[in-house]
């Protein structure tokens, strides 16, 4: 079973509806026991990077959270679930999990497109990652794959992190992370198939974790 | 490089299409989870729900068809008309929705759009705007003009200045309909979308008057829109999405070819 986590930040439905649709057992939780029999754990999120931090906080999740991740249970960070596991967000200047060393930056407005026009903010809609490095996620998902994002912040974690990265005014990391942890700036449950092929992976890692 | 969205609308009332969509092979389909199902197969982006449903009662009807949609397709999907509360809002994106579009109920009460930025993020408020071209007065120094109620009721309301207010108020989207190119299938209105786009830094969506793929063409570069709205161009079978997506890439324009 894949946990989704719950911390009252934005719909964690979509996650569950694309899980079930693969098949894949999941369950919307926010309970530490639950959490922990797990398979792997989904870290979605919506919404701005101050509340979810204090409802985190206030339901003590971060530690069970960091605790887990010690542990070696895999993770899958989504949206503002992948901006959140860096040390600190530039929206509101919030504290963040610090989970991997890195900043979350606002897109700077005076970026401009490939037509040299300003660009819209939020980056909403769908764009390619450009792999760095080789990840298990992508197993199987074509090279020219595009995902749907919708945010205004993104993620800068250290250098060694970044496993791919995307193109909007700048070249920003989409996809960081390290074995069994990821973190993803898109929405794989609403990036069509390509998305639902990640989902797939990470379930498909966590089942052989849990076997070997 | 993000590419231009290419969005088919449908209208629902009642749970069933308003307008039969017929396929190649003409058959018609009036149910609007199999022809959203075929649209997501088929390429595209984003798929608008418009509910002209008459009566509130009925409205459980529609999140039924929000749920069943949410369960058969993996992208993001919008759900507009007769939004007038946040309660409206909250119901239609927990069963499943991305997006909720506010038109009218907006213009009446401006607050609503902060309300639903703050309750549920500005990623899934859609601003929808029904614009009419007037003379130019004080009043509507642009000359486009705000008119509610599927096009009957002028507000005396500048569009270009209700923009810029819906974006300041958190909306995340505009979807920009013209009134005068609506159904004439002669291109979009682009002296209204590029007005618009260009003075807003939230993306716009271009809608009215599709009839080619060369005029999707047209909205997002000479109009500068982020994504192109179309209808009967693809429900009566006349282009597919897939084709269209494919003329748009040979006339230069970044499209999504992969799913």
């Amino acid at each position: 079973m894949i946990a989704i986590l719950n911390y009252r930040a934005g719909n964690l439905t979509s996650v569950k509806r694309a899980l079930d649709h693969e098949n894949i057992p999941s369950q919307i939780t926010d309970e530490p026991g639950v959490l922990k029999q797990a398979l792997g754990i989904i870290f979605p999120g919506v919404g701005a990077a101050g509340s979810a931090m204090r409802n985190l906080q206030t339901s003590r999740l971060d530690h069970v959270l960091k605790a887990l991740i010690a542990s070696g249970k895999p993770m899958l960070g989504i949206c503002l679930g992948c901006q959140i596991i860096l040390t600190e967000s530039m929206e509101n200047s919030t504290q963040t999990l610090d989970i991997f060393p890195g900043i979350s930056r606002r897109f700077d407005p005076d970026l401009r497109d490939e037509a040299g026009n300003p660009i819209n903010i939020p980056h909403m809609g769908w764009n390619s990652v450009s792999l760095q490095r080789e990840c298990v996620l992508f197993r199987n998902v074509p090279e020219n794959a595009e995902f749907y994002f919708v945010h205004s912040f993104y993620p800068d974690p250290g250098p060694a992190y970044v496993m791919g990265t995307t193109h909007y005014g700048l070249d920003f990391c989409s996809v960081f992370g390290r074995q069994g942890l990821w973190a993803l700036q898109f929405h794989p449950e609403k990036s069509g198939r390509p998305g639902l092929k990640i989902l797939n992976n990470f379930y498909r890692y966590c089942l052989e974790q849990s076997h070997a | 490089m993000l590419s231009k969205r290419v969005i088919p609308c449908l209208d629902v009332r009642d749970g069933k299409l308003t307008k039969g969509v017929k396929f190649l092979g003409n058959v018609e389909i009036g149910d609007p989870v199999e022809t959203a199902k075929l649209y997501y197969e088929e390429g595209a982006d984003e798929i608008v729900f418009y509910d002209i449903t008459a009566s509130s009662e009925d409205r459980g009807i529609l999140l039924r068809v929000v749920e069943k949609v949410a369960e058969t397709i993996f992208i993001p999907f919008s759900v507009g008309g007769g939004i007038a509360s946040l309660e409206d809002m909250r119901s239609v994106l927990l069963a499943g929705a991305e997006k909720v579009s506010v038109n009218s109920a907006a213009v009446k009460n401006p607050h609503i759009i902060a309300q639903g930025a703050e309750a549920f993020g500005s990623q899934c408020m859609v601003v929808g705007m029904d614009v009419l071209r007037v003379d130019k007065s004080q009043a509507v120094p642009s000359g486009y003009e705000i008119v509610i109620h599927g096009g009957r009721k002028r507000m005396g309301l500048d569009a270009l200045k209700w923009a810029q207010e819906v974006e300041s108020l958190g909306a995340g989207e505009i979807c920009l309909n013209s009134i005068d190119a609506d159904g004439t299938r002669e291109g979009y209105e682009l002296d209204l979308t590029g007005l618009i786009a260009r003075n807003v830094r939230i993306p716009v969506i271009a809608s009215g008057g599709a009839g080619s793929p060369e005029h999707m063409v047209q909205a997002v570069t000479a109009g500068r829109a982020s994504a192109a709205l179309i209808a009967s161009i693809v429900h009566y079978g006349e282009y597919t999405i897939a084709g269209i997506k494919e003329y748009m890439h040979h006339a230069g324009v970044k499209v999504r070819r992969t799913w």
